[in-house]
């Protein structure tokens, strides 16, 4: 390794900052995917590894992605709750790869929510 | 005493004590710090990694090795706790002297060892298997009373199990 | 860019987790974990002590930050089961507050983190101690570029002055007035120092801050090396702090692979590297003079100043020399400002600091807390209460240069001139709290026994006094307590304080001064009455069972190491008081509360 400048430094503040966001609970959007029994079988695992390829492609150090058991709607998993800080949750329902790459460019990077997957928004907060 | 003298008494030592292997690496040793100002308590700690105590001849050695006179090897090995001029057993055990561990009841902890091992306080078993000491605060209060083997630190050190964990290092 | 996990578990490897066996927990996790073939999902990580050492095992998940206690490696099959197939949380493990009856998941909402403010411990639990990039992602080395680059060493000094960062090791001179000083002594050669030869009983700060945060500590070495003009530093550290060591030696040579310590550090033009020095077994060389005499070499006696250090110090040159806790705060400082740190903390003690908590408090650890807190907040709100809900009787501060304060003060702040006037002081962070069972006379006689035994003997109103002091407290305990011994005691202490060289017997007799200060009623109940109040002294006591309550279990009979308690299955026992020599297994076996002390 060669000897660091400041911009280098700055480079591997930058690449921290993901594992960072994370722990601090500084992030700006939280994805959760649902994960009891059902939603397992309904594949929650397939979304679950579709959003975290998002979340590693796009780059960003601002998201987080975790999961959660059952959210007790078991019919219409599998699902996910999206929430930027400071505005409504968001549970879309019925999911699959399609609908997480949509919902990852419209509602996680651009805060717009895609109201024609959503179940309802304005349930409880995690934050 | 001259430098044959002292030489020769070092190598008799080391033979006795079965560590004529160790010659050249305390040589190297002395020959690392011989220049360097402040080297002298480095090169006791290192000696006595290796052959486990600093008696009289082996502070000759280090002396004549290092151009310093033997007093003032004697004043330093005599000043810190960390160094012993008896012989040490394979296993060093630091019982902790702290509040924490005097408050949570080291003192039962020691009596076990002692009794168990037929040893004492600062002293080593017969056949050099653990030597017992105390140690100031180790700074691991949250797990009083606490003793440490060699480098590991056992913590809520049960009396009734003391000499049972013990009983693992050879 | 980095790969990203839905989940991180970041389980403790500070000194207490690893012996109860974190690292076996660890490794379990890692196999459980890909056993179920989520290695790409969930990492494992390790970090530097989080500070709630009686929880451990600890780990702490995230995100959410939900805090779990006490794992074992037969438990991670489930934990990992429930936390991560089935993606609940594990109530088991979960931390409950005793009174409140109530599992708390979220690590920042349990009292005994919830009322702390890190500064020098900003990254704990946070990041893996042996992962550079992780420091460097929560802003590490930030200060370091900024100061080499961007100030002047009068700016820095200026900087540190204006923040009113005192010395944490116990002296709480001004830093920034220590570092002035040596900028403006002339010297080619200078030298900056750390003081990690911790060693006051029952305190663990520093080791907690080397074993945590490493970098921070190199840092503030860093920048105290741009502003005083010295390129050498030197970590004087406990040689029985074997993970420090390790942690310390990482720490270090990651820095110089990244040119963070050597030639030109970060293309500024200046360099600096530090070597490790271990110290070999002597409270004394916590003393400034004292650490210097021994890197050199030499005994460990402290020496007369003038001539301060600043102007000749280690190797004659000008010397700075702080603890681990005030450098790990002066990044921070340069990070974020003069006017942030002096916003925290009382007029005088600005601020924070690391104390550690221990003794008869339900939360033991190490906390981090603005200065000026009461005492009573950090006993109950972060400690958690009393063990067993016993009386808090003292809280023992400072160590052996501190005192113990009774419970009647605890509504005292804790800063730097307030707890001077109680007659201890703020000391270097040891914070033992002790409750009714607990002895003051005894405690005392603890506290002289380490510093007669620490003296390194240059001055001989702390040689030959300390062990005068030992001596009546011995007889004291022992029941030979004559009329007027207090008064000596008190007389001893005066001039072994006016008379002392050096830090170690100037505050030596403090344990002392303060008990028989807070606490002299108990000292004439040792003299006149031949009792010991608290039942701790073993020559003042005996243990008699109560026929009226001994239901003759025979716990006590097979629990009794001179076999000298007699009585039949079923029948009130009775101790031999001639054969007893008052070990109080007894007392600790019965379940039926049938043995009284008295």
């Amino acid at each position: 390794m060669a000897k660091l400048t400041i911009e280098d430094l700055k480079k591997i503040r930058q690449q921290a900052q993901g594992t960072v966001t994370m722990r601090e609970g500084s992030h700006r959007a939280k994805i959760t995917v649902h994960m009891g029994t059902c939603g397992i079988a309904a594949g929650a695992r397939k979304i679950m590894d579709a959003f975290l390829a998002e979340v590693s492609r796009s780059g960003g150090t601002d998201v987080v992605l975790t999961t959660s058991g059952c959210a007790g709607l078991c019919s219409r998993e599998p699902m996910a709750t999206v929430e930027i800080r400071g505005s409504a949750p968001v549970k879309y329902i019925d999911l699959d790869e399609a609908k997480v790459k949509k919902i990852f460019e419209d509602h996680v990077l651009k805060e717009k929510p895609v109201t024609e997957y959503a179940l309802v928004q304005g349930s409880e907060t995690t934050y | 005493m001259n430098i044959y003298h002292v030489t020769r008494e070092f190598d008799t030592f080391l033979k006795r004590e079965n560590l004529s292997g160790y010659k050249d690496r305390i040589d190297s040793i002395l020959e690392i710090y011989r220049e360097r100002p402040g080297g002298l308590i480095p090169v006791l700690q290192q000696v006595q990694e290796h052959i486990k105590y600093l008696p009289p001849v082996v502070q000759h050695y280090i002396a004549m090795g290092l151009g310093v006179p033997s007093s003032d090897v004697y004043g330093v090995v005599s000043f810190y706790s960390f160094f012993t001029m008896k012989p040490r057993g394979r296993h060093l055990v630091r019982a902790c002297l702290g509040t924490a561990c005097y408050v949570k009841g080291i003192q039962r902890v020691i009596d076990k060892i002692e009794t168990g091992f037929n040893l004492k306080m600062g002293g080593t078993s017969e056949d050099r298997r653990f030597t017992l000491q105390g140690v100031r605060c180790l700074g691991a209060c949250g797990l009083a009373p606490v003793v440490m083997v060699d480098d590991d630190t056992l913590g809520e050190v049960d009396p009734s199990k003391i000499v049972k964990l013990l009983e693992k290092y050879e | 860019m980095e790969r990203v996990y839905r989940t991180h578990i970041l389980v403790c490897a500070g000194t207490g987790c690893v012996s109860a066996g974190s690292l076996k927990v660890r490794d379990a996790l890692v196999r459980e974990i890909e056993k179920h073939g989520l290695e790409e999902e969930v990492m494992v990580a390790t970090t530097g002590c989080n500070g709630f050492c009686a929880a451990g095992p600890i780990a702490v998940v995230h995100p959410d930050g939900i805090f779990y206690k006490r794992l074992n490696v037969e438990d991670v099959p489930y934990f990992v089961e429930e936390l991560l197939v089935k993606g609940r949380v594990v109530e088991k493990h979960l931390f409950a507050e005793e009174e409140r009856n109530e599992l708390i998941p979220v690590m920042n909402d349990i009292g005994f983190f919830k009322n702390q403010v890190l500064v020098a411990l900003k990254n704990r639990a946070l990041i893996d101690p042996d992962v550079i990039d992780e420091y460097i992602g929560r802003d590490g080395y930030v200060a370091t570029s900024r100061a080499l680059t961007e100030m002047s060493p009068g700016a820095i000094v200026e900087e540190i002055q204006k923040s009113g960062l005192r010395g944490r090791g116990g002296g709480g001179f001004s830093t920034g007035l220590k570092w002035k000083f040596c900028m403006e002594t002339k010297g080619d050669v200078k030298y900056i120092l750390c003081n990690a030869d911790e060693g006051d009983p029952g305190a663990f700060m520093d080791r907690y801050i080397l074993e945590s945060d490493p970098h921070a500590v190199l840092e503030g070495m860093i920048i105290g090396g741009k502003a005083i003009g010295a390129n050498k530093g030197y970590i004087y550290v406990r040689a029985e702090y074997p993970l420090a060591i390790q942690r310390l030696n990482t720490a270090i040579a990651q820095a110089r692979e990244y040119g963070l310590l050597g030639e030109n550090i970060l293309g500024s033009g200046f360099d600096f590297d530090i070597e490790l020095y271990y110290g070999a077994g002597a409270f004394v060389c916590g003393e400034e003079t004292a650490l210097m005499q021994s890197i050199e070499g030499k005994r460990g006696m402290p020496r007369p100043r003038p001539p301060f250090p600043a102007q000749k110090g280690l190797w004659g040159k000008p010397t700075v020399l702080n603890n681990v806790e005030t450098y790990a705060n002066v990044p921070q400082i340069i990070l974020r400002g003069s006017a942030w740190f002096s916003s925290l903390g009382t007029e005088t003690s600005k601020g924070t600091k690391v104390f550690a908590l221990t003794g008869d408090v339900n939360n033991i650890g190490l906390i981090e807390v603005p200065m000026g807190i009461t005492l009573r907040k950090i006993v109950y709100d972060i400690g958690g209460g009393i063990k067993n809900n016993r009386e808090l009787k003292a809280i023992q501060i400072g160590g052996p240069s501190g005192g113990c304060l009774p419970a009647s003060i605890i509504d005292t702040p804790v800063d730097y001139e307030s707890i001077i006037k109680t007659g201890a002081i703020v000391g270097s962070g040891g914070m033992v709290v002790m409750d009714d069972s607990n002895c003051m006379v005894d405690i005392a006689r603890f506290f002289l026994e380490f510093t007669a035994e620490e003296s390194c003997g240059k001055c001989t109103p702390c040689r030959v006094g300390t062990r005068i002091l030992l001596e009546k407290l011995k007889d004291i305990t022992e029941g030979r307590g004559k009329d007027g011994d207090i008064e000596i005691l008190e007389t001893i202490s005066r001039n072994i304080i006016s008379s002392s060289l050096c830090g170690l017997g100037q505050t030596a007799p403090n344990p002392v001064l303060t008990t028989i200060r807070y606490f002299r009623h108990e000292y004439e109940a040792h003299i006149y009455d031949k009792k010991c109040p608290a039942g701790k002294c073993k020559a003042l006591i005996s243990y008699i069972i109560d026929p009226e309550k001994c239901t003759g279990c025979m716990l006590c009979k097979r629990n009794c190491p001179q076999e000298c308690i007699t009585g039949e299955k079923k029948t009130p026992h009775v101790i031999d008081q001639t054969l007893c020599i008052r070990c109080g297994l007894c007392y600790e076996s019965c379940r039926f509360n049938a043995i009284r002390v008295e």
